[in-house]
């Protein structure tokens, strides 16, 4: 009898288990749904996996769509002109650096006499925002401050459940931000009929936290001028810059990947052979 | 540390050194011929595990110190600064984020270790609770590490834990302004989490210093749970341990390595790679895995001031488990509804973590109440009375015979389901 109860209380909690994983629970929230309404598709990056690499030109392009682009709103204060350089990463040259941040004008100062001043940049300065602060963001954009893009690409994922969870992390799947962010920019479309949204709102069905979203269609075919012949789309555009913010957001990342293959092939040799050697010391002591 | 005083001084030097301080004795008899039990399965690694990821998180994080600014506005800016300019900084701060969530790991597979195999039994019972000691520790100083970077989760899990203490009846708030140093959590608050972080590891030291002092008295454990009889039964530690532990950490280490290099990102929350923001919450605040079942524990009450008590009491009620375990058996190798009932406890411990990572609302508040409960009865119910209605299989006579036995006619492994 008493050897029955364990396994009545396993059927016990095996029927709860069940009864909240049933989609049944999950469906219970009414209009408008949860968010996001439609997950993002999984992209193929260059940067993926054990072995993956930043695509330089994909990185010199992804720059140019932010620079024309999202710059005109959105801030990158953590990354400083000579980043651009880094060879991981966008890999221009040091004079391309120099040059281009000549092209921006910095506030700097106080001077010997107390003024503030103007100078042309240096490829030490971080890339300058576009608004001077939180507050004129806001104001100029509808109330809604653009936010600074640096670590987007990991400030951002949208929720996978506890079953992809595991299989994300023996896949090394960690790309979710730039599947979302190339997700959102491709994503803008006509709300469904029915659907209200707020005035001044765009709808997205990729947006995180709601239907619709302040930002309006950034990208449009043909907007940015690539040099390289690659095709001028939405998609094309989108792409280049969700890479580019990788690389901003773990400008590392080439560097991490390959000191780890390194490490790991280390670790395994180490391994097999304290194995071997534990196996020797042992060999005469059943245990 | 018990006096298997073997070692012999060789040296003129080491001779006077020896009768003035006799440390070098003391290592040798604690790490070198310290008798072992032969028969310990790689759950017992764990222990050289922790340890050694005790130190690698007191190395990482010191270095990390030096490079962190503990301000309200800096503190963010100075941890990506960390990751972009500090040569290998990224290397430092994932491998101490990320070792945080490993050393968790590794003491909850230490921790039910010690309840499968009844580690807490009689003589070892202050060798437990100091265990429970350490583990309320690593809980305190994760936290306050967790708040350092000052991201959104940082701040907003900061103040839901400190928000519990107000709670407390007549005192509740006047605690919790004195916790925060000002009305919300704010630099004052960041300024003692960085202080109090770097303090609590060294107390882990010294509670882990007694931890294997306290262990080292009745000697090890082992998966039989028959007491040490004869030199038969034991090895010394080195080299018979050392190897082994080592080939345990190894292939830990395989698994940090994997996580800190592949996939740094995926046991830490997007969230708080967004600057802390006092007047935006996120919609889902939720702690680090490792805190996940304790939260579903403290959500699943109503009454704010009951789910605190539940809380405390989920990690309380860890010290009186010695005496609630009724059984004279230590191993649940030879306990036949005990162990169907410990797997039982691991699935809703896992279950409570499923939970605390999910919404508060409809089927998973009632998943939640119901696993809680079982959490407590499994502890102040099903505990005792196993072990006053159990009747535990035949023991063997000594660890020697059953090692024998099993290397003898394999057939006959007592060890269901367990590893070696």
């Amino acid at each position: 009898m008493i050897a029955m109860l364990p396994r009545l209380a396993g059927a016990l909690a095996a029927g709860i288990v069940a009864l909240f994983l049933s989609p049944a629970w999950a469906q219970e929230v009414q209009q408008p749904l949860t968010f996001p309404i439609k997950v993002p598709e999984q992209e193929r990056w260059s940067f993926a996996g054990p072995f993956g690499r930043f695509d330089t030109a994909q990185l010199q392009r992804g720059f140019q769509v932010y620079k024309e682009v999202c710059a005109n709103c959105h801030s990158m204060n953590l990354v400083a002109f000579r980043n651009l350089a880094d060879p991981f990463g966008p890999a221009f040259t040091t004079d391309q650096v120099k040059s281009l941040a000549a092209t921006y004008k910095i506030n700097d100062g106080p001077n010997d006499a107390g003024d503030m001043f103007e100078r042309p940049g240096r490829p030490s300065d971080r890339l300058p925002a576009p608004f001077p602060n939180v507050q004129a963001a806001a104001s100029a954009n509808n109330g809604a401050a653009p936010p600074d893009l640096s670590l987007m690409a990991k400030a951002r994922a949208a929720e996978r459940g506890p079953i992809w969870t595991v299989l994300d992390f023996l896949s090394q799947y960690q790309e979710a931000g730039p599947d979302y962010i190339h997700a959102l920019l491709t994503g803008f479309q006509d709300p469904p009929t029915g659907l209200k949204i707020p005035d001044g709102t765009h709808y997205n069905p990729y947006f995180l936290n709601a239907a619709s979203l302040s930002m309006p269609p950034p990208l449009s075919a043909g907007q940015v001028a690539y040099t390289d012949g690659t095709p001028t789309t939405v998609d094309q555009y989108a792409r280049d810059v969700s890479a580019f913010l990788m690389w901003t957001a773990e400008p590392h990342l080439v560097e991490r990947k390959r000191l780890g293959f390194q490490v790991f092939v280390f670790l395994l040799v180490f391994t097999g052979m304290m194995y071997l050697t534990k196996k020797r010391v042992w060999a005469k002591i059943p245990h | 540390m018990e006096g298997h005083a073997t070692y012999q001084p060789k040296g003129r030097f080491a001779k006077w050194f020896e009768s003035r301080l006799p440390i070098v004795g003391l290592v040798h008899s604690s790490f070198i011929v310290y008798p072992t039990p032969r028969n310990l399965n790689y759950w017992w690694t764990f222990g050289a595990i922790l340890t050694f990821m005790l130190t690698a998180q007191i190395a990482t994080g010191i270095v990390l110190a030096m490079h962190y600014t503990p301000e309200a506005t800096m503190a963010m800016n100075s941890t990506e600064s960390i990751m972009r300019d500090v040569n290998y900084g990224w290397l430092l701060r994932y491998l101490h984020a990320d070792g945080a969530s490993l050393f968790f790991f590794a003491v909850y597979i230490h921790m039910f270790r010690g309840l499968y195999y009844g580690s807490y039994k009689e003589p070892r019972e202050v060798l437990w609770m100091l265990g429970v000691l350490i583990f309320l520790l690593m809980i305190a100083t994760a936290f306050m590490g967790y708040v350092l970077p000052w991201g959104q989760m940082s701040f907003w899990a900061a103040t839901v834990i400190t928000n519990l203490f107000t709670a407390i009846p007549l005192v509740g708030r006047a605690i919790t302004t004195w916790l925060w140093g000002g009305f919300s959590v704010d630099n004052p608050t960041l300024n003692r989490f960085y202080s109090l972080h770097y303090l609590l590891p060294f107390m882990i030291v010294g509670v882990v210093a007694l931890h294997i002092w306290a262990l080292h008295v009745p000697g090890n454990g082992n998966p039989t749970g028959v007491s040490v009889k004869s030199k038969d039964d034991t090895v010394p530690f080195h080299p018979y341990y050392t190897i082994k532990d080592s080939f345990g950490l190894l292939v830990f280490l395989l698994l940090v390595a994997w996580i800190v290099f592949w996939v740094p990102n995926s046991l830490l929350a997007a969230d708080n790679y967004i600057q802390a923001n006092p007047i935006k919450t996120p919609p889902h605040i939720v702690p680090e895995w490792y805190f996940l079942p304790f939260y579903a524990i403290l959500r699943s009450i109503p009454n704010k001031l009951v789910g605190v008590i539940a809380l405390f009491s989920s990690i309380a009620v860890l010290f009186f488990v010695p005496w609630l375990d009724t059984s004279r058996v230590r191993s649940a190798t030879y306990r036949p509804i005990y162990r169907q009932f410990f797997w039982i406890f691991v699935l809703v411990s896992i279950g409570l973590g499923y939970l605390g990572s999910q919404p508060p609302e409809g089927g998973y508040v009632v998943a939640g109440r119901i696993l809680t409960a079982y959490y407590f009865i499994h502890f102040l119910i099903v505990l005792p009375i196993i072990g006053l209605v159990e009747r535990p299989r035949p023991i063997p006579l000594s660890i020697t015979e059953s090692v024998l036995a099993k290397s003898g006619m394999p057939a006959a492994a007592p060890a269901g389901g367990v590893p070696q």
